[in-house]
Formats: C-alpha cells, sequence, structure tokens
C-alpha cells in the first residue's frame, strides 16, 4: 500500500469537510478501500476513519418503511427481525453475498460504493488500459476474458458488471440514498458508465451517505432475492433478481410486481419492461416465463457472458413463480 | 516515524503498541506483538485465515488497519487454550484430524468459536454456511465440519 495517513473522524461534519479534501476517503469497513489500496487501485493520501461515529448505524422499521444508517453493518442488516418480515428480499440478498466475516465489517454505505470486480480494473500493474481507473486509458476486458462482464448497460468505454447484491434489492424497491439532506432515487444514485466509467456515483466531494430509505410496501412484503452463481456461497452473482409480488384479492391476479436484476448489468437494473407486462395478468407459469425474456432486451455481449442473456430471464421467472407458491 | 498509539485489549489483557497508518492489523499483531496465530492467506478477504474477533465481529484482520483498532476488543486463537488445557474446539479439532498444513486452522477455529457462542446448535448446513469465509485447501471441509458438530455437543453439556 502507498503510505497515507490516518484519520478519525469525531463527528460527520467533520468527516465529510476532512473527505473533500483532495486525496483523502472516507474509511467505513475497509472491505473495499483497503483491499483496493493492497492493488494499487485506490492510491489515498488519507484515510478518515468513520467507524467511531456514534448513532449512524441505527435500523429502524414502522409501517411506511425502513431507514438504514450508512454504518449499519450487513450482517446486522441481514438479521434484523423487522427487515427480514417486511423486506425480505433485502435480507436474503444481504446474507446471500460475500462471508460472515466481511458480512461483520462491511457497513450499508460502504456496500453501496463498492467497486466492480473487473480483474483488469483490479490489476493495475499488469493492464494498464482501463477507462474505470484512467479515463480515455482503453478498456482491457473488451476482447480479454469477459464471462463476469455486464451485458447490459454497457458502453464502448467499459462493459465492467455491477457486483453487489443489496442495491439490486434497494432499486427494485424505491430505495434512496440519504447524502445528508440530499436525497436521491438509488437508480439515480448509481450512474451508467457511457463516456465517463469513472464516475460511478452521483455523489459529490464533500458528500457523505448517512443512512438509505426503503419505502414499504406489499410487493417489498412478499419478495424475494435469487442468486445464481459459480458455487453455493461466498461468491458473486452469475446473475440474480430482486422480485417482489402484490396479488389482488383473487390471489392470482398481479396487482404489483417489482423486478430488478443482479450480476449482469453495469449498474443494479430495475426491469420496469417485465414489471409491466405482467401486471394485471394471472400467474401462469408460461405467461411469465415469455415476459422475463424482456429482462434482457437490448442486451450485448462480449462472447464468454453469453450466457447471462439466456441465465438471466429464467432466474427472473423462476423468483416470480417461486414467490407465487407462497400464496 | 512516531507512529499511531493505539490501546486495545486482547485476550483480556490491556495492550498498547504504535503502529504506521497503512499497517493492517494483522501486520501488527503477527510483527509487533508476536500472535502468529492468525495467518496472511491472501490479504484480501478472501481466504479467513486472518479472522479474529473484533467488539464480538469475527472479522478478518487483513482489511483493518491496525489503528481502528483503538478502544476494542480482540480475541485471537492464542486466547483459546488455558495453558495446557486445549479448547473444546481444539481438542476436537485434533480428535478428528480436521487438519493437515494447519494454515487454516487458527482461522477456522475462531471463526467456529464465533459461530457456536451465536448459536450453540447449528445443524450442518449451518456450519457449512456460517464457515463459507474459511478456506481449506487440505481436508476437504469434511472433518471440520464433524469436529465443529462434535464439539458443539460437548460445550452444550458443558
Ligand atoms: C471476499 C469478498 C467477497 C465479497 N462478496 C460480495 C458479494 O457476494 N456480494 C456483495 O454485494 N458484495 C460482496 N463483497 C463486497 C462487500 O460487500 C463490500 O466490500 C462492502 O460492502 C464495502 O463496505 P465497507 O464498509 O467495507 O466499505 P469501505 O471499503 O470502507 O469503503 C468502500 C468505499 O466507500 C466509501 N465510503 C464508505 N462509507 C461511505 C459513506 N458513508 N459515504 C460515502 N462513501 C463511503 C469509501 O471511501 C470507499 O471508497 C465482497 C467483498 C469481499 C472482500
Ligand atoms: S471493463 Fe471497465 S473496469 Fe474493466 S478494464 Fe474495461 S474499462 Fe476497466
Ligand atoms: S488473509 Fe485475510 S482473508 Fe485471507
Ligand atoms: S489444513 Fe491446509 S489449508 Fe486447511
Amino acid at each position: 500500500m502507498r503510505d497515507f495517513s490516518y484519520l478519525r473522524a469525531t463527528s460527520t461534519d467533520a468527516a465529510r469537510q476532512a473527505a473533500a479534501l483532495p486525496g483523502a476517503m472516507l474509511l467505513a469497513g475497509g472491505t473495499t478501500l483497503i483491499d483496493l489500496a493492497k492493488c494499487g487501485v485506490a492510491e489515498p493520501d488519507t484515510l478518515v476513519d468513520i467507524t467511531h461515529l456514534k448513532g449512524l448505524d441505527r435500523i429502524a422499521v414502522d409501517e411506511r418503511g425502513a431507514t438504514i444508517g450508512a454504518l449499519a453493518r450487513m450482517g446486522h442488516v441481514a438479521d434484523h427481525a423487522d427487515i427480514k418480515s417486511r423486506f425480505p428480499a433485502i435480507s436474503e440478498a444481504l446474507w446471500q453475498a460475500a462471508s460472515a466475516q466481511i458480512r461483520n465489517m462491511a457497513t450499508i454505505g460502504g456496500n453501496l460504493m463498492q467497486r466492480t470486480r473487473c480483474p483488469y480494473f483490479r490489476d493495475p500493474a499488469n493492464f494498464a488500459a482501463c477507462n474505470k481507473r484512467v479515463s480515455g486509458s482503453g478498456c482491457s476486458a473488451i476482447g480479454g476474458v469477459t464471462r463476469g462482464h455486464a451485458v447490459l448497460g454497457t458502453s464502448e468505454a467499459c462493459i465492467a458488471m455491477y457486483p453487489g447484491d443489496l442495491a439490486t434489492a434497494l432499486v427494485a424497491f424505491d430505495a434512496t440514498v440519504h447524502l445528508g439532506e440530499r436525497k436521491l432515487l438509488v437508480d439515480d444514485f448509481f450512474l451508467l458508465p457511457g463516456t465517463t466509467p469513472d464516475r460511478e456515483h452521483a455523489i459529490e466531494p464533500g458528500e457523505m451517505i448517512t443512512a438509505i430509505a426503503i419505502p414499504g410496501s406489499a410487493a417489498a412484503r412478499r419478495s424475494t432475492y435469487l442468486k445464481i452463481r459459480d458455487r453455493q456461497s461466498y461468491e458473486f452473482a452469475a446473475a440474480s433478481a430482486a422480485v417482489g409480488i402484490e396479488f389482488e384479492a383473487d390471489g392470482r391476479t398481479i396487482r404489483d410486481l417489482r423486478v430488478a436484476l443482479g450480476g449482469v448489468a453495469t449498474k443494479p437494473w430495475r426491469v420496469r419492461a417485465v414489471e409491466d407486462a405482467l401486471k394485471g395478468k394471472v400467474l401462469e407459469p408460461e405467461t411469465v416465463r415469455a415476459a422475463s425474456l424482456l429482462a434482457v432486451e437490448g442486451a450485448v455481449d462480449h462472447g464468454a457472458n453469453h450466457y447471462k442473456i439466456e441465465l438471466a430471464p429464467r432466474v427472473v421467472a423462476r423468483a416470480i413463480l417461486k414467490l407465487g407458491e407462497t400464496a | 516515524m512516531a507512529g499511531i498509539a493505539v490501546s486495545t485489549t486482547i485476550n483480556g489483557d490491556i495492550t498498547e503498541y504504535l503502529c504506521q497508518p497503512d499497517e493492517t492489523l494483522l501486520d501488527v499483531l503477527r510483527d509487533r506483538l508476536g500472535l502468529t496465530g492468525a495467518k496472511e492467506g491472501c490479504g484480501t478477504g478472501d481466504c479467513g485465515a486472518c479472522s479474529i474477533i473484533l467488539d464480538n465481529r469475527l472479522v478478518c484482520s487483513c482489511l483493518v488497519l491496525g489503528a481502528e483498532a483503538e478502544g476494542r476488543r480482540i480475541e485471537t486463537v492464542e486466547g483459546m487454550a488455558h495453558g495446557d488445557q486445549l479448547h473444546t474446539l481444539q481438542q476436537k479439532f485434533l480428535e478428528h484430524a480436521a487438519l493437515q498444513c494447519g494454515i487454516c486452522t487458527p482461522g477456522f477455529l475462531i471463526a467456529a468459536k464465533d459461530l457456536l457462542a451465536k448459536n450453540p446448535d447449528p445443524s450442518e448446513e449451518e456450519i457449512r454456511f456460517g464457515l463459507a469465509g474459511n478456506l481449506c485447501r487440505c481436508t476437504g471441509y469434511d472433518k471440520i465440519v464433524r469436529a465443529v458438530q462434535d464439539a458443539a455437543i460437548v460445550m452444550k453439556g458443558a
């Protein structure tokens, strides 16, 4: 790691101010930041440790929704009784992420800021070209090994996959990110790579994530997160789906549906086309399977990641049908 | 360079050390404090060989800075045995031959200790899920799972 200085923040305002200085970065659980500092991707001059701040780890849940402090740990949120009962997809997404150790360390704020696992991005010593690291330097992945790369939301500059599970569930349920007073929908917080893949989040210097808020809904209450991966646990998604459903009084006709994809796109990927195609319809396997194909409309593969285009709609369909069974 | 003064409790003893800002807690434990139980397998959070318990949370010490430990309570594998008296988990790892090269073992022991503290009666699936963050390249995991199951039975009865 390159030399940096260490500062323990004593208040949220002090943390924001210190982190606004050039070369300074906030340090929460460190599971992304220390990792990236070791491989030379992150080169901070100062780390501002916010883990000693009090009160930012609160989890509050009621009828209207949930508010989760930025310093709440992934494992704590996953295990929270009211999150489990009112937002099962959120809890399941967190349970299926990483390992016990990482979930005990990683915070919700840091989780939203986690970076891509693109192996070229993570290896500056061997791959100089990466537009996400150095704007204009090129992309080593295009024409390289692309099994884990995105098929949706890509650009000519970058095809890196967004790897997080939590944000995939958050975007399905219209969650907002709180940057102090400023509030942004999770969908707007994550940016498409376009010509500026180095800019991933709509967060400005001097801003800090203080909380996330998730509105309560019947669809959130009846929701699930289905994650398909190369091994059963402790692996990033090959494709995943966060799905929530609300039926009419007949218990078969879909009143509300939420669908988001993980593991296949450059950002957490809400698929309203599938939602719109199924709202008002009776839940039938054929109808669901046909509509789920809309999840990958416009997908573009780069060879080895082609399988994601076939896999993703099946994951969506299976998740929706699973929720139908638990009537 | 003077370094950052940190005051912690390690295995029940108040411990103070000086460290550099970019030194991990794993490096501090091993190189400054001589607690070489925790190992560096990967340095990236993937293998769990560096597992310790920090304020009641099982964590990878390779991704924690030494400076972050100020005021925290640390438990390492060195705190598990009492003199010659091995911890039940250590005893069961021996009896079940749940180790070969031993590099992963301190991490597994401390992770299993944390698991049983939170869930004294885990199913096999819960053990496998709970220990998924610890990788072993030798044993094939089965003997480790048996050792933890057996230890859980003994520890519940105790
Ligand atoms: C081995 C391993 C396996 C993993 N597997 C998965 C997985 O299966 N699924 C998954 O979703 N994730 C996985 N992860 C990623 C993990 O979830 C993230 O690393 C973690 O959530 C980051 O949180 P943190 O608190 O450790 O962030 P840090 O590393 O402390 O910070 C990350 C970034 O966020 C910034 N930051 C931190 N807090 C704030 C804040 N409040 N406001 C603004 N900026 C902030 C930091 O400056 C830094 O740039 C894995 C990670 C590892 C190491
Ligand atoms: S896909 Fe994106 S992150 Fe990966 S090498 Fe190309 S530009 Fe960098
Ligand atoms: S050395 Fe820390 S997880 Fe491998
Ligand atoms: S015994 Fe060798 S790695 Fe586990």
